[in-house]
């Protein structure tokens, strides 16, 4: 399986602080990579610097074989990348509809796309010209990865899709992503929930400190209990 | 599936009609106070025009300010320099501006709109690249920049037309009243809100009904998602700016002729109510903007004539009450 992102002694600095120290990874096409860690370790920056929104002061990342460290986010996008923000950052002002024709960039919106997204995000029919502010926090969620996935994407960057929903809406969003899994998106998935990670996950990054501290394959991470208490501070059978 | 197939219909968003009903309260209580029927109804209409062209010249403005978060001291600039350009066609024409007919007037008065605009615009593609773009998210240096712009622009102007007051005679068919009754309505004041209300449903209509619209409205919201999205808002600020500059050359003609004369800092009294307009508003909000311009119109006129001392401060006292009220503007459209 050939690597469709790569990202080799990437360095971010903000402001005065060194956030990334050198990240090294790779995404494998047609996977779902997890990026696991704790609060603060650099996954949400590692995401904004592969999407441009902060520059890599230093490293090489790569897209397919292409240079991309040093293009605008606008131009990333148009390589085919897929941004779903922690914050979600729907527009809040613009309806359902208004939200996923923006996000529709090559033309009109595509029926049958639309139908597909429907099929798992019922809520986005319904409420298709409601205000996307007026949503609960779930189906705000659920625009969200609607808006990354209304065009064919070659890569799309999640950050904790599961961030403050109710557990009921976290599993029906663990089903939507393995919808999105069996079509063959390659994601590169940030996550806090253990479990969540452990359903979709194909492969998995440790992060810590701004450093990749562990990489391997999904499914060795969440048999080895200690593993997990010495990487994430608490293991699967804990946070079950 | 589960709770997302969300059963329930949401509940409708609420219209929030408050702001567009307080110019409405205000004009009525304003009757018995002012007393006279004919006099109420000359400083309405008259607040009405001036709001119109405040509102035009502050639109582009807070489009500016909520999009890209640039601090654009030097707005005034356009409306200085539309004003003057406008002088250029007025004056070898000035014989088709003295005729009667309101179609030679309008040949003169049109083109010279046009041009205007043309010249600010212009002028404004310059200002964004060569002042602006350097220093995009450095709000000091924004403020420093285009104010050192603005004074720049008012010297030259000073450099190349002199330091007189310049005339700008109102065309003849717009000079004089509508009398209805007892009570009179400047033409010029009644064309001053045709077109400003012309203005205002232009831009609402590219601001809901096309794509352009939509990506304003966005990026006013999260031009970082917009861009994530793979539009280049750069280039759409751009055209932002540029047509706010316009709009702000096209106030410039507009307020020379209700005034009837030009100089080079007569920007400097509009800096000043264009900007708490774009405060009070909400930053970004072309709804608040005009609501907030009519507001500030009313209090400059119905002040002035109630209390003539406080009108010097009406304004200031108008923005500190709507921010108590609603801290980020009547609309609030950004988080900023």
């Amino acid at each position: 399986m050939s690597d469709l992102l790569k990202l080799s002694g990437v360095h971010t600095h903000i402001g005065r602080y060194h956030i990334l120290q050198g990240i090294d990874l790779a995404v494998p096409q047609g996977q779902v990579t997890m990026l696991l860690g704790r609060n603060g370790a650099g996954k949400t920056t590692t995401l904004r610097t592969i999407m441009g929104l902060w520059q890599a002061s230093s490293g090489e990342i790569s897209l397919n074989g292409e240079r991309i460290e040093s293009r605008t986010t606008p131009d990333i996008a148009r390589l085919g990348v897929g941004y779903v923000p922690e914050s979600m950052a729907v527009f809040s002002d613009l309806t359902v509809k208004e939200n996923l024709v923006l996000a529709a960039r090559d033309g009109p919106l595509d029926d049958k796309q639309l139908e597909w997204i429907f099929g798992f995000f019922p809520a986005l029919r319904r409420f298709w010209l409601s205000r996307a502010g007026s949503l609960s926090g779930g189906q705000k969620q659920m625009l969200s990865i609607a808006r990354a996935i209304i065009e064919p994407r070659k890569l799309l960057l999640i950050d904790e899709p599961t961030k403050g929903l109710a557990p009921a809406i976290i599993v029906a969003l663990i089903e939507c992503l393995k919808e999105i899994k069996r079509k063959g998106a390659t994601i590169l998935l940030v996550e806090q929930n253990f479990f969540a990670a452990r359903e979709l996950g194909d492969n998995v990054l440790v992060m810590d400190n701004g450093t990749i501290v562990h990489r391997g394959e999904m499914a060795a991470l969440a048999a080895d209990v200690p593993l997990q208490e010495r990487l994430l501070g608490l293991s699967l059978e804990a946070h079950q | 599936m589960t709770d997302l197939a969300a059963t329930d219909p949401l509940p409708k968003p609420k219209r929030d009609l408050a702001p567009i009903l307080l110019p409405i309260a205000l004009a009525l209580v304003m009757i018995p106070l002012i007393g006279s029927p004919s006099t109420w109804l000359t400083l309405t209409a008259a607040s009405l025009a001036m709001g119109m062209m405040i509102f035009i010249m502050a639109s582009g403005l807070t489009l500016v300010f909520g999009l890209m978060d640039v601090l654009n001291f030097g707005h005034g600039a356009f409306i200085a320099v539309g004003a003057y350009v406008a002088t250029l066609v007025f004056a070898p024409f000035a014989a088709s501006i003295q005729a009667d007919s309101l179609w030679v007037n309008l040949a003169v008065l049109a083109p010279a709109a046009l041009l205007s605009m043309a010249v600010s615009g212009a002028l404004g593609l310059v200002v964004e690249r060569v002042l602006i773009l350097p220093v995009y998210g450095q709000h000091l240096k924004q403020i420093l920049m285009t104010t050192g712009g603005l004074i720049v622009a008012e010297q030259t102007l000073y450099a190349l037309w002199g330091p007189q007051i310049i005339p700008m005679p109102l065309p003849t068919s717009l000079r004089g009243s509508f009398i209805l009754g007892d009570v009179a309505i400047a033409k010029y004041r009644v064309l001053a809100t045709l077109i400003g209300l012309a203005v205002f449903i232009a831009i609402q209509l590219v601001l809901n009904r096309t794509k352009l619209g939509l990506l304003i409205r966005a990026g006013v919201e999260n031009r970082e998602m917009v861009e994530a999205l793979g539009y280049r808002i750069r280039r759409l600020f751009l055209g932002v700016f540029m047509t706010g500059s316009a709009l702000a050359g096209l106030g410039g003609v507009m307020w020379a002729l209700y005034r009837e004369q030009v100089h080079a800092s007569m920007s400097d009294e509009l800096t000043v109510l264009i900007f708490v307009v774009v405060i009070i508003g909400g930053l970004g909000s072309i709804g608040g903007c005009f609501i907030g311009a009519i507001l500030v119109a009313m209090v400059a006129n119905y002040g002035g004539f109630l209390v003539p001392k406080l009108a010097l401060v009406s304004n200031i006292q108008l923005m500190v009450a709507i921010l108590m009220w609603r801290p980020r503007g009547l609309y609030a459209v950004t988080s900023r």
